[in-house]
């Protein structure tokens, strides 16, 4: 095996699966634009703009906007907390169940979403709690609790203890170090896992049909459009809007984290 | 003292909390945890044992109602042969979904571990994490439009004169049907689009790994590209592999959409789940087919953490 040189092979195989990866999602920008209304035919008519001005005057569209967006923030606050909170217990000491308490942040996505639904529909049905906002926001930030928590205990692993007893030699008290030391040293990798957690809420689905009631997020109009198509220009429209709006969030988050990568086989 | 941190009393309660704090490592630990652990624990795990409760409670067939008494009736059903069809259906797609994903991903976190340097990193590294992240629905709506009947692969068949090509595969059977959006072939495509990247990461993660030296070692011991790689590079990718497998096997194993957009009539646990607890309102059946999924899982994350998956994650 030569030492820096990939095999051609090799340089094939990668480029594929990456464009097997990126195709279908470019294949929407152009849908954006075709002229043709009734079906998905390939190559298009021509080419328009017309549809952009048409979801722009529907309000159905923005409500549904609005309401993830809402849903979106709250839950990433909540998980935010939650999971800087769980992060810290867990990096600072090792106790009685530490491994249980991370399988128990891990399994809201570990098990498969349908259970996570459903088994929150049927404890709001047996508790009597109407659905509202607030039920889809509970659904969401249960699962958004582990990507916080995973970005923050990365980072909580390599920050150092002694810079915490520093501090704390220094005469600052527990809360002064948090606001002071940690937090700073913590701040972009909770920033991160914060747009990730909003960027995973923004576009949930399968634990949102059961906990919303005749509320529509953004992913729910989705689907109602998927299975039902009505009007599939405002649709193409709409799928690629939310493309170009997620790649904000994740081009963040990993311009954050950028800095950490080790060299090949240096790591844990 | 106070010229280091001007701001600090000395005394006064917060001082004493954080003096109490500091001297009961414990009750810090406890005060952390808790929060997140109430919330996990009463609206995460109560409302799974809620349902997991359910589905000891049965059916009435006459009233439709609910029977409050404890049984395993309802877990009977699931031996029914239909039933029994669809969650083999479910476990069949689940696995080759994660072979596919695990060959299809390997020589992308391959060549992104051990070749790509610099601005090729980072171009390896977001080319993954785009299409992680990036809606759900959007990527399973752009295979309706790949797989439509008029859309780009038919078109792209036609154009090469490969249709006969098409058809003879959509004729054969379990794997074809009429078109590609209503074949399982389709449903397949679409699963193991969406979850791939899912894949890639942690392959990627155990890979970063490997010292090189370790490949090179190999190689000058005798070893054929092959040999290394059989005996080198997949033990070691391997906890990465399942890591992955993880996530592709329990999202295909739920999932209740893609298979009603992008697929034949046939159903999949997701589905049933879903069907039973709404239209059909027999919650105790739809809880029980819901632990199948739970239970699979269950035994794959235990043998994961057995290989020391979850140091890959």
């Amino acid at each position: 095996m030569s030492t820096d040189r990939a095999p051609l092979w090799l340089k094939l195989a990668a480029a594929g699966g990456l464009a097997f990866m990126h195709l279908p999602i470019l294949l929407i920008f152009v849908y954006a634009f075709t002229t043709e209304d009734k079906s998905y035919q390939w190559p298009p008519p021509g080419l328009t703009l017309k549809w952009f001005a048409v979801t722009w005057n529907r309000p159905d569209v923005w409500e549904a906007l609005g309401l993830s967006l809402r849903v979106a923030a709250i839950s990433t606050a909540i998980a935010l907390v939650l999971g800087t909170l769980c992060a810290a217990a867990v990096s600072r000491a090792r106790f009685f169940g530490r491994e249980a308490v991370s399988l128990l942040v891990i399994l809201p996505i570990a098990l498969p979403g349908i259970i996570t639904g459903i088994s929150l529909r049927s404890a709001f049905n047996i508790m009597d709690i109407p659905f509202s906002f607030w039920t889809i926001v509970l659904g969401h930030a249960t699962f958004c609790v582990v990507v916080v928590y995973n970005n923050a205990v990365a980072r909580f692993r390599r920050t150092s203890g002694s810079l915490i007893e520093a501090s704390m030699d220094l005469g600052a008290n527990s809360f002064q170090t948090f606001q002071h030391v940690i937090l700073p040293n913590i701040a972009t990798a909770l920033l991160a896992g914060g747009m990730l957690a909003f960027a995973l809420s923004f576009d949930e689905v399968i634990v949102t049909t059961f906990t919303a009631g005749q509320q529509q997020t953004l992913p729910i109009w989705m689907l109602e459009e998927l299975v039902r198509p009505r009007q599939r220009p405002v649709t193409n429209v709409v799928a690629m809007v939310v493309v170009l709006v997620t790649f904000l969030p994740i081009l963040g988050a990993y311009y954050l984290t950028r800095g950490t990568e080790t060299v090949a086989g240096q790591g844990k | 003292m106070t010229d280091t941190v001007p701001d600090t009393p000395r005394s006064g309660p917060l001082v004493r909390l954080s003096d109490l704090l500091w001297r009961n490592p414990r009750l810090t630990v406890f005060l952390l945890l808790a929060p997140p652990a109430l919330w996990l624990g009463i609206v995460y795990l109560g409302a799974l044992f809620a349902l997991l409760a359910q589905s000891f409670f049965s059916i009435d067939e006459f009233s439709g109602l609910i029977v409050y008494e404890l049984t395993l009736k309802t877990y009977g059903e699931l031996f029914t042969p239909a039933n029994l069809d669809i969650i083999i259906r479910t476990v069949v797609m689940a696995a080759s979904v994660t072979v596919a994903a695990a060959i299809i991903s390997f020589p992308i976190a391959y060549y992104a571990a051990r070749y790509a340097r610099g601005r090729w990193k980072a171009v390896f590294y977001i080319g993954v994490m785009l299409p992680l992240w990036s809606s759900y629905l959007v990527k399973v709506y752009s295979w309706k439009l790949i797989l439509a009947k008029e859309g780009i692969l038919n078109w792209l068949f036609e154009t090469l004169h490969l249709s006969w090509l098409l058809n003879a595969y959509l004729s054969l059977p379990v794997v074809g049907g009429n078109s590609l959006s209503v074949s399982w072939t389709g449903t397949f495509l679409v699963f193991l689009y969406v979850w791939l990247p899912f894949m890639v990461l942690p392959v990627q993660a155990s890979l970063e790994r490997v010292p090189p030296t370790m490949l090179e070692a190999s190689g000058d011991l005798g070893a054929t590209p092959g040999q290394t790689f059989r005996h080198v590079l997949l033990p070691l990718a391997l906890p990465g592999v399942i890591a992955g497998s993880i996530f592709t096997f329990s999202l295909t194993l739920g999932d209740y959409i893609i298979p009603q957009i992008v697929g034949s009539s046939r159903r999949f646990i997701g589905q049933a789940v879903y069907s039973y607890q709404g239209t059909a309102g027999n919650i105790p059946l739809a809880a029980a087919f819901a632990v199948v999924p739970i239970v699979i899982m269950g035994i794959y994350l235990w043998v994961a953490k057995k290989k020391g998956a979850f140091d890959a994650l």
